[in-house]
């Protein structure tokens, strides 16, 4: 129990700027014509904050269910890492446990628990009382700003079309872990700008990320046979590597 | 009485939802499995940026340059701050000033 109080309280910082954002996100949603009953199914049982911008973002009646899916299971895709990562703190617990647990991971909270991890160990209801506390935070912003969105003339005039691309973008700067990754987000980029000319519907998002992802293990092989390590020892990370090593 | 779900929006949900869980579950269930070196390492590690750079400066390019400029606020303020609000806030009110002065 106090496990996960103390989870609450680590996550509450991070749970105040997801709900200034989650605000925008709101009234984003209700522009695009999203219930606030939609929204908070989202909130409930989905609750991955970038996926439900895309899906918001694909919105519209006939609704493209399976193209949804797709996009989803990429956008989410990183959930498998982080699931992965947290081995460590499930470890040895019932698989109820962990099938209750798994639910609230979000960004955030995962973050926070990894560090609090390795620091000295914490147990799954430490997680999950930060996964208690986003979802708090973020289905009270962004049901508050689906029902006052409505109210909102001309969203383009303040700049809200924009937002997406702002979140998105803040969303991807937060991914970026060193030099290494310069070359494989240009490539990224000029394939999905070229991908959106030819291709149809959202297929460029696919050509883009995983166009930039093959450049980057070409990079790493050519590295790599440049400077041949010894056979034996296990590949180190690169020394310039930031951020999410986490995930080891 | 207004409607709660658009048609078609309750399967959508259900499986988007699905899906992430199965991800987040099937992560934990499979740790021991996932590479933890190599190239497929580097390609599932390096994934989730590129996808995003992907989704983002299409987008930001249909803004003009109103929407580069934007983009490059959210850049100087990600570097500076860290955080995720501010970078956002950045960009939207670059370009909705840019917008109301132009």
């Amino acid at each position: 129990m106090k496990a996960l109080f103390n989870g609450m309280q680590a996550n509450v910082p991070l749970a105040v700027s997801a709900m200034a954002y989650g605000g925008v996100f709101g009234v984003l949603s209700a522009n695009q014509g999203v219930t606030w009953a939609e929204m908070m199914a989202l909130n409930l049982l989905m609750f991955a904050g970038s996926a439900q911008l895309v899906m918001i973002e694909m919105w519209s009646v006939p609704m493209p269910v399976l193209a949804m899916g797709l996009a989803v299971l990429i956008i989410n895709m990183r959930y498998l890492l982080i699931g992965a990562s947290l081995q460590p703190v499930f470890d040895g617990r019932p698989l109820w446990k962990k099938a209750l647990g798994m639910h609230l991971v979000a960004d955030e909270n995962w973050a926070v628990t990894i560090a609090a991890h390795r620091r000295g160990g914490t147990c799954p209801a430490f997680l999950v009382g930060g996964g208690l506390m986003m979802l708090t935070a973020w289905s009270t912003a962004t049901i508050t700003g689906n029902l006052l969105g409505g109210l909102i003339m001309e969203p383009e005039r303040w700049g809200l079309d924009f937002a997406f691309v702002a979140v998105f973008a803040a969303l991807s700067m937060s991914l970026w872990q060193g030099r290494q990754d310069l070359l494989p987000w240009l490539v990224a980029a000029a394939l999905a700008v070229a991908g959106e000319q030819w291709l149809p519907g959202k297929l460029y998002i696919a050509l883009g990320g995983i166009g930039g992802a093959l450049t980057a293990v070409v990079l790493e092989i050519v590295q790599n046979q440049r400077n041949p390590r010894p056979k034996k020892e296990p590949i180190p990370d690169p020394p310039d590597k930031t951020g999410r090593k986490d995930l080891q | 009485m207004t409607q709660l779900f658009h048609p078609g929006a309750i399967a959508a949900i259900l499986l988007a939802s699905a899906i992430t869980y199965a991800l987040r579950l099937g992560g934990l269930l499979l740790a021991d499995r996932l590479p933890r070196h190599g190239p497929a390492r580097r390609f599932l590690d390096c994934l989730p940026g590129t996808l995003l750079v992907s989704l983002t400066v299409p987008g930001a390019l249909h803004a003009g340059v109103e929407g580069m400029i934007g983009l490059g606020a959210c850049l100087v303020v990600f570097l500076r701050t860290k955080n995720l609000f501010f970078t956002m806030a950045a960009g939207v009110m670059g370009v909705c000033a840019l917008r109301w002065i132009f």
